[in-house]
C-alpha cells in the first residue's frame, strides 16, 4: 500500500467505444488524482464522457487502457467477483437515472446492497430505514418508485447509496431531474456527508451546483480530452 | 446471499409476473401430463391383453382364418375357415382336445317386445362350455348335443341380458326372440365383466347350426381347441396343422396357442405404447420450447435488473442462483401439477378403459421438467450474468 491519503489515481485513461471504422474515443489520456475526503465536481458538455468517466470510477466499466489504482489497488488485476466486493462496499453509486428496481418498495430497494453484503434482515431493515427517515422519507418507505416524484426516487437513489457505508460516493446528476429546492436538499445531504469524512464525486452541468463543489475539473478543456472519429485504422 | 434468502427472492419474482410464470408452469404441466397418461394407457393395454389371454387357460389353441392375428380381421382376406372343416377337425382329435367352432353375429334380441340391439349372437356346439372359461353357467345348462341335433331353437343367455329380462324371474324355458326366430331359454352363463368398453356378458349362445342356416354364414370367426392337458398342447398343434393341410394353403389359417398370442399383442401394444410415448414427447417438446422463449424473454427483459444488482454488489453466482431458482421452481411446480393430475387421469381412465401408471414414466417427467428448466433457465441466465454491470443496465 502506498499513499493512504489518495483514493483514486488515474493514469493515462482511455476509452474507446466500437470498432473499425465505427471506432469511437471518449475518453483520452486522462490523468487524475483524488484525495480522500475531498468533494470534487466534474462539468463538462453532453456527450463529453463524464458518466463514461464515473464509470470507470465505479468500477461499472472497465477503461480500454491506462492504470486506475483505488485505494491503493490496481483495478484492472481484480477479479470479476472482487470487483463486485468492492462497488458494494466501498462504493456508492447515485446514477443519472436513478435505476430503482420498479417491483421493489423503497426500502426494499434501499436494502439490495446489504443483501449482497450478506448483512441480516432485522440490522438491514433498521439500517434502511434510518437511512430513508434522515431523507425526509419516513412516509413514503413502503411504496413503489413509480408512486413517488423524480425527488422523491432521487433520494431513495441516495439513500441507497449509502446502505453499505461506503468511502467513496459517486453522484451522476443527481440535482439533474429536481427543481431548486429538491436539487439543494440533496446537494446539502452530499456536502453534509462530505464534512462527516466521505469522499465524493459529482457530475453536473449546471453552473450554480458546479461551484458547490471543492474542486472543480471540467471534461475538454481542463483534462485531455476529446471526442474525435477515426475514419480509417491505419 | 443464503438460500433463505434466494427462496424469498425468487418467489418474490414469480408472483410479481403471474400471467408469465402461470404459462411456463402449463407448458410443463401439459407436457408432463401427456407422458404419464399415454404411458399409463400403453402399459395398461398391454397388461389387460396379457392377463385376458392368460386367463383362457394354459391348454387353449385357437384357430382363425388367415395368416396372422394382424391379418385374420383386414380387409380382403377371405375366410376359408368353413363349419365343414371344423367337424372333420373335431373328429380327428376325440381324444386329444374339445373342438369348438364359433361363429359370432351382431344381432338384436326381443322378449316381451324389449329390444336390445347389438348383442353378439355366438353360433357354436354342446363343446362350447368344456372348451371355454365364458361357457360355464350359473342357471340351467349350456345346450347339450341331443338339443343341438334334434335341431331345436335352444339359447343360453349373457348375464347382462338375463338381468334386462329376467331379474328375480326363471328364464328357464321362456321365448326370446333372437334376430327374426324364437328360441328357448335353456341356461345363463357366468358373470365375466365388462372390458375395453366390451360387455363380455351381453351374448347369446345358441347352436352353430341354427346360426347357420338363421344368418346364412358358414365361415367361422374362429376355432377354439382346449387340449386334454398341457403337455398334449404340441401335439394337438400338429394334428390340426395337418388335418387343416389337407384342405387349406399356410396362408389361410394360422394356429395361436397362448405364447404366441402372447406374443403378437406385445408386439401390437409395443407398437402402440411407442407410438403413444412418440405423441406424449412431442409435446413434452413443445412444452419445452415454450418454456424456453417464456425464460428467454423473462431473462432478456430483466437484464437491466441484472446490471443494477451487478452495480450494486451482486456476484456472478447469486445472479445465476437467482434465475436457476427461479427456473426450477417454476418447472418443478409444473411438473408436479403435471404428475398429480396425470395420475388422477390415469386412475379415472382407468375405470371406463385400461391404464396403469409406471414409475418410469413418472420418474422420467419429472426430470425431464426440472432439465427444462435448468436447461432453458441456464442459458439466459449465464449469458446475462456475464455482462459486465454498465452494458446490462443500458440495456433497453
Ligand atoms: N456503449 C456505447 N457505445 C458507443 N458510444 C457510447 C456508448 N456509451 C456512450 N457512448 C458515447 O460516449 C460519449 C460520452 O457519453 P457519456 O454518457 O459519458 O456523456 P456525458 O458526458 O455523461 O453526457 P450527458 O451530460 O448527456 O450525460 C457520447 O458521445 C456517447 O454517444
Ligand atoms: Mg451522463
Amino acid at each position: 500500500m502506498k499513499k493512504v491519503d489518495e483514493i483514486i489515481r488515474m493514469t493515462d485513461i482511455t476509452k474507446t467505444y466500437g470498432e473499425g471504422e465505427a471506432e469511437t474515443t471518449v475518453l483520452r489520456d486522462i490523468d487524475l488524482v483524488v484525495k480522500k475526503g475531498e468533494f470534487l465536481g466534474i462539468t463538462g458538455r453532453s456527450g463529453s464522457g463524464k458518466s463514461t468517466l464515473m464509470h470507470i470510477i465505479g468500477l461499472l466499466d472497465s477503461p480500454t487502457s491506462g492504470n486506475y489504482v483505488l485505494n491503493g489497488t490496481d483495478t484492472s488485476k481484480l477479479k470479476e467477483d472482487e470487483l463486485a466486493f468492492r462497488r458494494n462496499k466501498e462504493i456508492g453509486f447515485v446514477f443519472q437515472s436513478f435505476n430503482l428496481l420498479p417491483k421493489l418498495s423503497a426500502l426494499e430497494n434501499v436494502i439490495l446492497p446489504a443483501i449482497y453484503a450478506g448483512i441480516n434482515n432485522k440490522e438491514r431493515t433498521e439500517k434502511a430505514t434510518m437511512l430513508l427517515t434522515m431523507l425526509g422519507l419516513e412516509n413514503h418507505i413502503g411504496k413503489k418508485p413509480n408512486q413517488m416524484s423524480g425527488g422523491q426516487q432521487q433520494r431513495v437513489a441516495i439513500a441507497r447509496a449509502l446502505m453499505n457505508d461506503p468511502e467513496l460516493i459517486l453522484a451522476d446528476e443527481p440535482t439533474g431531474n429536481l427543481d431548486t429546492k429538491s436539487g439543494d436538499d440533496v446537494m446539502k445531504t452530499l456536502r453534509h456527508l462530505n464534512d462527516e469524512g466521505k469522499t465524493v464525486i459529482i457530475i453536473t452541468h449546471e453552473h450554480d451546483i458546479a461551484i458547490q463543489a471543492k474542486k472543480l475539473i471540467q471534461l475538454e478543456d481542463g483534462m485531455l480530452m476529446h471526442e474525435r472519429k477515426k475514419t480509417v485504422a491505419t | 446471499m443464503n438460500i433463505e434468502e434466494l427462496f424469498v427472492l425468487s418467489t418474490k419474482a414469480i408472483f410479481a409476473n403471474k400471467l408469465r410464470s402461470f404459462l411456463t408452469t402449463l407448458g410443463i404441466t401439459i407436457g408432463v401430463f401427456a407422458i404419464i397418461v399415454l404411458v399409463s394407457i400403453g402399459s395398461g393395454l398391454q397388461t389387460y391383453i396379457t392377463n385376458e389371454i392368460s386367463s383362457l387357460g394354459p391348454n387353449i389353441i385357437d384357430v382363425i382364418p388367415g395368416n396372422s392375428l394382424l391379418t385374420a380381421f383386414g380387409p380382403g382376406t377371405q375366410n376359408k375357415l368353413t363349419i365343414s372343416l371344423a367337424q372333420g377337425l373335431s373328429d380327428k382329435l376325440t381324444s386329444t382336445a374339445q373342438v369348438a367352432p364359433l361363429v359370432e353375429v351382431l344381432t338384436t334380441v326381443k322378449y316381451k317386445n324389449i329390444e336390445s340391439k347389438n348383442v353378439y349372437a355366438i353360433g357354436t356346439t354342446y363343446v362350447y362350455p368344456k372348451a371355454v372359461v365364458y361357457g360355464k353357467t350359473v342357471i340351467g345348462t349350456f345346450f347339450s348335443k341331443g338339443q343341438e341335433q334334434s335341431g331345436a331353437n335352444v339359447a343360453v343367455i349373457g348375464y347382462t341380458v338375463y338381468s334386462k329380462y329376467f331379474k328375480n324371474q326363471n328364464p328357464i324355458g321362456q321365448k326370446i326372440f333372437i334376430g327374426n326366430e324364437k328360441y328357448t331359454v335353456v341356461g345363463v352363463t357366468e358373470k365375466s365383466g365388462v372390458s375395453l368398453g366390451v360387455d363380455h356378458d351381453n351374448v347369446v349362445y345358441m347352436p352353430l347350426e341354427a346360426a347357420h342356416s338363421q344368418f346364412g354364414i358358414d365361415r367361422l370367426t374362429e376355432i377354439v381347441v382346449n387340449a386334454k392337458s398341457q403337455e398334449l398342447v404340441p401335439i394337438v398343434k400338429t394334428q390340426i396343422n395337418t388335418v387343416l393341410s389337407k384342405k387349406l394353403t399356410k396362408d389361410e389359417f394360422s394356429i395361436q396357442t397362448g405364447d404366441t398370442l402372447v406374443n403378437t399383442i406385445s408386439n401390437i401394444t409395443n407398437m402402440l405404447s411407442l407410438a403413444l410415448g412418440g405423441i406424449a414427447a412431442i409435446s413434452l417438446l413443445v412444452g419445452g420450447i415454450g418454456v424456453a422463449n417464456i425464460m428467454l424473454v423473462s431473462v432478456t427483459e430483466r437484464t437491466k435488473e441484472i446490471g443494477l444488482r451487478k452495480a450494486l454488489g451482486a456476484k456472478r453466482n447469486d445472479i445465476l442462483a437467482q434465475f436457476l431458482l427461479e427456473a426450477v421452481m417454476l418447472s418443478v411446480t409444473g411438473g408436479i401439477i403435471g404428475i398429480i393430475l396425470g395420475m388422477l387421469a390415469s386412475i379415472g381412465i382407468a375405470i371406463i378403459l385400461v391404464s396403469t401408471v409406471t414409475w418410469w414414466s413418472v420418474i422420467l417427467a419429472f426430470g425431464f421438467s426440472a432439465a427444462v428448466g435448468i436447461i432453458f433457465g441456464m442459458a439466459p441466465a449465464l449469458r446475462a450474468s456475464k455482462l459486465n454491470p454498465i452494458d446490462a443496465l443500458r440495456y433497453e
